[in-house]
């Protein structure tokens, strides 16, 4: 069995402070190019395949932007 | 798999507490008030207290808590919110009280409050935010600042002949009579934010208890003080603040 | 017939705060007003209606702790002399610019700096205009009996959460330490927990319900329009509670050539300069405002027409007086009498300067 998992970001809320991205463990996150109306570049998806949800993003998370699904395959 | 399938309401393991209110925080980018005011608003959350639950807000970057987590808040004029938790909570001894405060507010002008609330044993809760400096006026020297540690305040570096050494006042909390539970956490990677969430959550039931005042510090940063950027400011943090402020139980009864 | 009771007017404080149903009182001992709080833990009010009373650490604590029992809705109080009080201003004015309601009492010793523990009426200015920081006010009563002590506790709170803002009962040395007989009142029970959420919950915290939002007690406004709006509001207030609140008494005014105008316990003081001046064939009478904010503008402005003179008496360097020349306005001459420092003057020797002043 494996865990296979995915985020989905408030980019209106991220601020880009990318402590996140240091705590994922798969490499799955990282800071967009892209920037949002703040003119933050936020967090994304950038390894689809590796995020098994383990949640860590979303508990640093300062600003609550992260939600986390995850399914067992 | 395709990630339309795995992004279901059913899948959700972890998301924003809806005791979080919408509004965006007014902290900077990775600062670590954030991560605290999430994991109460959890905790609170978790034990489903939000109407019971009175948050007293100090003076500093977190007079704004009150914007951010959904419950009933008093904002303390700078150091006092240990004397009107004192009155909250033996006035309505049913409610859980528990105070949010910076090391100025803590530590400096509010040093008396503390001490005898605490030394009172007074069945609320403190979180303490030490993150070494003073925040919302622009990165002045707080009691707690390191030695050597630059400051708008102490440009050349913290000298104890000039500016007295620094405040490990959760040592001396820790001492009073009146406290059960003291502690020092931090919110820096995963499992410290975990540790922490279980500390307040602890505090929280500890203060229905009659056991006395539950002390929770938690180590934290301020990358636009320090002026070091999120990721490294953490690390600095681990260097620099945890050797002289170490982790840990320092007391629990 | 009532019950009356010898008591000291500080103690009449602490009695008229158990039987009018205040919830909590908080201070930090200081002379001349000790009593209240030695009263109050002799009585052990907390074991017959639940009253919390707490000796806190300082002035500073105890009156942030009135802000954190008035945030709540309860009936909260702290009593304390003038340097004690001068602690509490920053507090006094956090609640005001909270609109919260609270009762502090001031025995007034002599001052400034840690000055004497005798009588004294040197903090008109600091009670009536405000004494912390900011546009705000503090409804003022001034007791000038034991008896006045007693009744205004109950009156203080009701002014309180009628306008949501602190109360202070303006007393001094003399009426807090005099011993005089006191009718009690019949007694109020503390407010329930029902009671206090109708009357309160639409800004108390007290707890987050579901069906109202979250409740914030902050004097806090960051944008200058904000702070300007509210600021305007407390003026409206403090305007509504200036045409409603004035009270004043007057001692043979009716046919008054010449007036005092005196408080507290210099009012009392002044019924016998009266006598001897209509023993001496001059028609004098007293004004003796009993709220000092609002201050009994029109009832003075009533008598200056009848008046030759006017003499503020007071136990300080002249404070109230620039109120009655403002009222006054040129009209009728102006002057003052008083003693510093503790001295209490006798009748003969105000009596003395008030005929100096009409010759």
């Amino acid at each position: 069995m494996a865990l296979k998992g995915a985020i989905v970001v408030d980019t209106e809320k991220c601020k880009g402070c990318g402590v996140c991205v240091a705590n994922c463990p798969t490499n799955t996150i990282a800071l967009s190019k892209e920037v949002n109306s703040k003119g933050y570049n936020y967090l994304y998806m950038a390894n689809l395949d590796n995020c098994t949800g383990c949640t860590n993003c979303a508990t640093v998370c300062p600003d609550a932007v992260i939600t986390v699904y995850r399914v067992k395959i | 798999m395709d990630i339309k399938d795995i992004i279901k309401p059913e899948n959700k393991v972890y998301g924003r507490t809806p005791l979080l209110k919408d509004a965006i925080l007014h902290y900077c980018p990775g600062c670590s008030h954030g991560v605290v005011h999430k994991i109460i608003a959890e905790v609170i959350e978790e034990m489903g207290i939000q109407d019971k639950t009175i948050g007293i807000s100090p003076v500093g970057c977190s007079v704004f808590a009150y914007n951010y987590i959904d419950i009933d808040w008093q904002q303390a004029a700078h150091g006092r919110a240990p004397a009107l938790a004192t009155a909250t909570k033996r006035l309505m001894p049913d409610k859980y009280v528990f105070t949010y405060q910076g090391d100025g507010d803590l530590a400096s002008i509010g040093t008396a409050e503390i001490m005898h609330a605490c030394n009172r044993g007074e069945n609320i809760v403190v979180i303490f935010i030490n993150n070494a400096i003073y925040g919302m006026t622009g990165g002045q020297m707080a009691p707690t600042t390191l030695l050597g540690q630059v400051t708008a305040t102490t440009p050349y570096g913290r000298k104890a002949e000039l500016n007295g050494y620094p405040l490990k006042i959760t040592e001396l909390i820790a001492q009073l009579e009146g406290t059960c539970y003291v502690t020092r956490q931090s919110v820096q990677n995963p499992g410290a934010v975990r540790k922490t969430k279980k500390a307040i959550q602890k505090a929280f039931e500890n203060s229905m208890m009659k056991k006395g005042t539950s002390f929770v510090e938690v180590v934290s940063t301020c990358n636009s003080g320090w002026k070091i950027p999120p990721v490294q400011a953490n690390k600095w943090m681990e260097d620099n603040m945890f050797p002289f402020y170490p982790l840990g139980d320092m007391k629990d009864r | 017939m009532a019950e009356k009771i010898l008591m000291k007017g500080n103690e009449a404080i602490a009695y008229a705060a158990i039987n009018c149903g205040c919830d909590g009182y908080f201070g930090y001992p200081i002379t001349p007003q000790s009593e209240v709080m030695e009263t109050l833990m002799k009585e052990k009010p907390w074991e017959s209606t639940g009253m919390v009373v707490l000796q806190a650490e300082s002035e500073t604590a105890s009156i942030n702790m009135v802000y954190g029992g008035a945030c709540c809705g309860k009936k909260v109080m702290t009593s304390s002399s003038s340097p004690g009080i001068s602690l509490m201003c920053e507090g006094i004015s956090y609640l005001a610019g909270s609109e919260l309601p609270c009762l502090v009492v001031n025995v007034m010793r002599g001052g400034p700096g840690l000055g004497t523990i005798q009588p004294s009426q040197g903090d008109y200015f600091q009670a009536t205009k405000g004494g912390g920081h900011g546009d705000y006010r503090t409804i003022v009563l001034a007791p000038a009996s034991a008896q006045d002590m007693y009744d205004f506790v109950d009156l203080a709170f009701e002014l309180a959460f009628k306008y949501r803002n602190p109360v202070m009962i303006l007393g001094d040395g003399v009426i807090g330490q005099m011993m005089e007989k006191v009718e009690l009142r019949p007694s109020k029970p503390r407010r329930t927990e029902a009671e206090i959420r109708e009357l309160c919950s639409s800004w108390a915290t007290i707890g987050k319900t579901a069906d109202r939002p979250a409740n914030t007690i902050t004097s806090l406004a960051l944008q200058a329009d904000v702070q300007e709006r509210f600021n305007i509001k407390l003026q409206k207030k403090y305007a509504e509670v200036e045409a409603n609140e004035v009270r004043y008494s007057t001692y043979k005014c009716e046919d008054a050539d010449h007036l005092i105008v005196a408080f507290g316990c210099m009012s009392r003081i002044c019924e016998n300069v009266v006598e001897i001046a209509r023993e001496n064939g001059i028609k004098l009478g007293i004004l003796r405002p009993i709220t000092l904010f609002p201050y009994p503008k029109d009832a003075l402005n009533a008598l200056v027409p009848q008046l030759k003179s006017i003499m503020s008496v007071e136990l300080n360097a002249g404070q109230m007086v620039e109120d009655i020349k403002l009222v006054a306005d040129g009209r009728v001459p102006v002057s003052f009498y008083g003693r510093q420092g503790g001295v209490v003057p006798s009748p003969e020797e105000i009596y003395d300067a008030f005929v100096k002043t009409i010759k």
